[in-house]
């Protein structure tokens, strides 16, 4: 398949008023990416994600998607864009007042317009689709925290968006449910050609899921490595290949960020 | 675009026992697919099997996927086979993902809509539950404030000043426009009746009395029930949710004292001072009207004033604060500690604490009355 750009980032800079997060982002995400968000505690991953699907305006920089610019577009261009996208965030985000139907029914019913009983039907299939097929009338509270972080995909996939972006898929899942939810991942990917973008650090998902990446450092405040997590592994930034073998390989992080040359 | 593209369905038997569904055009959830159930009619007793051709199949989504998902429940509950062979590869693995987890019966539970007989008895029962739950509470306060006594309870005194400023300083604006607005009615109300025996010095009586022995006290119990009592519910209740409290309790640490204490003790003492102020404003506002409006002196007002009052009437307004900001305190930091894991908890422990709050409040008014004039205060 030859690559598309749907997301580009152009030197996207993010802060929290004089606090700079990250600066001088520069990357591409491919149609049918599955991109990895990685790097180390507090680095900026999730201000990133929040800078992506229109939460959180970065201080300079633009965000593409399929070409058109997100933040300088009108609020009824940004409406459009944000319905194309599906974002699931690290504690669920479910509304704790609705069912996890309702919490999945409602996109699609403000949406598509759809009658209530096909709406129910997309709702019945998106949860077997994360495994909770039968918990449909269950509220957020009654459930564990894997299962409100499934629920959430399913509320994220709800209007089969073009580009999924999910905050730490698989923090708090036990193993195997949090292998299914990567095989889940990647069949969204290969069956629909979702792009997907997974902001995570889990060393096991990153290497077995993702096909392009970005690692962010919280000392440069920038990204020092991009592409297949697995090139990076085996020759990327010692900085980067450190923190994929747990330490393992790679200069320990320096101290001094002069001493950096990227 | 849309005529062109929308989805073709048809249903043909292949053979005596096979039906085979054919898919075209674009299934997707924007062309408003049809429903499964025109389908579930020829599903009958003759059909044993069911395949699916897709080759006219130009585009979809999960349009497709909820569609030959109810079809395969319905064929499933009939004991008819079902041959996805025949959809596009990447629907055939998303709808296996889908079946790989066998629907869980356990979760279904009936939300079906009940009669008014079963609200009035669910509410009920939950009240009669809710009462021990209380008596606890109030036994752990009472245990913590016996420990206060006896040096061993802990808190942080920062806290206990930083309760106390959010509970008074920054509630006197409020207090200061209620309790003059009170003041101003009492005075009217009192020089319409007085009029009558021609006694409208009395006005200032009747305002000074009044505001300083009930109404003060009333009107500042139901302001700071309603905003400092619906903050300590939401505060307790967002810190249940987050396991604040939980994180307590493993450390051996006692909730009660390290929040209910300062709480508690803040409301207390504030409440008392707030009844002071509210009566003193509620006297300038009686002096006000009646000065301007039905010609009495300032001396006379002053002077009537001061006949009436003596340090009964303000021990009366004093105790009845305290009395007060213990049943906020009570109140607000039950619901806190009660509060379930969610966000609508947390709204509904808010509007609860304040419910009780003044509830408790007009009871123990009443009963304070009633005892005070039994006792001749």
């Amino acid at each position: 398949m030859p690559a598309i750009p749907h997301i580009e980032v152009r030197g996207l800079s993010m802060a929290y008023g004089d606090h700079i997060v990250q600066r001088g982002l520069d990357f591409v995400v491919n149609k049918g990416d599955i991109f990895v968000v990685m790097g180390g505690n507090g680095c900026g991953k999730t201000t990133l994600m929040r800078a992506l699907v229109g939460l959180q305006r970065p201080t300079a920089g633009s965000v593409l998607y399929s070409g058109e610019d997100f933040w300088n577009a009108g609020p009824a261009a940004q409406q459009t864009l944000k319905r194309r996208l599906g974002v699931l965030f690290q504690g669920g985000a479910l509304w704790s007042s609705l069912t996890l139907a309702e919490n999945v029914a409602l996109p699609i019913a403000e949406y598509t317009g759809l009658p209530a009983s096909r709406v129910n039907e997309i709702v019945a299939f998106k949860l077997a689709l994360v495994g909770l097929a039968g918990c449909e009338d269950l509220y957020p509270a009654e459930l564990s925290g894997g299962m409100k972080k499934r629920a959430g995909l399913a509320r994220a996939m709800a209007l089969d968006p073009d580009i999924l972006v999910i905050d730490e898929p698989s923090s708090g899942l036990d193993p195997l449910t949090a292998r299914r939810l990567d095989e889940l991942i990647m069949e969204l990917r290969d069956s629909l050609g979702t792009t997907i973008v997974v902001v995570t650090h889990e060393l096991a998902s990153i290497l077995s899921i993702g096909n392009n990446s970005i690692f962010l450092d919280s000392e440069s405040r920038t990204m020092i490595a991009t592409g297949h997590p697995q090139d990076a592994l085996k020759n990327g930034h010692p900085k980067v290949r450190h923190f994929l073998t747990r330490g393992g390989e790679g200069s320990p992080p320096p101290r001094n960020d002069s001493s950096e040359t990227p | 675009m849309r005529d062109k593209a929308a989805w073709q369905l048809e249903v043909r038997p292949s053979s005596t026992d096979t039906l085979v569904i054919c898919l075209g055009g674009r299934w997707c959830v924007d062309q408003n697919p049809p429903a499964p159930d025109s389908l579930k009619d020829r599903l009958d007793a003759s059909v044993r099997r069911v395949s699916f051709d897709a080759s006219r199949l130009a585009d979809w989504d999960s349009g497709l996927l909820s569609f030959v998902s109810e079809i395969s429940k319905s064929c499933a509950n009939r004991g008819i086979a079902v041959d996805s062979s025949g959809l596009p590869p990447g629907a055939q693995r998303l709808l296996a993902m889908a079946q790989a987890i066998p629907e869980q019966k356990l979760a279904r539970r009936d939300r079906g809509p009940r009669g008014t007989l079963a609200h009035v008895g669910t509410a009920t029962l939950e009240f009669f539950r809710g009462l021990p739950r209380m008596l606890d509470f109030l036994g752990e306060v009472v245990l913590s404030v016996l420990r206060l006594l006896s040096g061993r309870a802990s808190f942080r005194i920062r806290d206990l000043w930083l309760e106390i400023e959010e509970i008074g300083p920054r509630a006197l604006p409020i207090v200061s426009v209620i309790s003059f607005l009170v003041g101003l009615i009492l005075a009217y109300l009192g020089a319409d009746q007085l009029k009558l025996v021609g006694a409208q010095i009395f006005i200032a009586d009747l305002v000074a009395i009044g505001m300083v022995r009930e109404v003060g006290a009333l009107m500042t119990g139901v302001i700071i029930a309603g905003r400092t009592g619906a903050a300590f519910a939401a505060q307790l209740g967002t810190m249940q949710v987050n396991e604040e409290i939980d994180a307590f309790k493993t450390l051996g640490i006692s909730a009660i004292d390290f929040l209910v204490l300062p709480r508690m003790l803040a409301l207390m003492l504030m409440v008392p001072l707030l009844t002071l102020y509210s009566g003193f404003i509620g006297m300038l506002a009686g002096l006000l009207v009646s000065v301007t409006i039905f010609d009495i002196g300032i001396f006379e007002y002053y002077t009537e004033t001061l006949r009436a009052l003596d340090f009964r009437q303000f021990a009366v307004g004093l105790s009845k604060g305290a009395v007060y900001g213990a049943m906020i305190a009570f109140s607000g930091c039950l619901r806190g500690m009660q509060c379930g894991r969610s966000a609508e908890a947390v709204g509904h422990a808010a509007t609860s604490a304040v419910v009780t709050a003044i509830l408790l409040i007009t009871i123990a008014a009443s009963i304070m009355t009633i005892v005070y004039y039994q006792l001749g205060i």
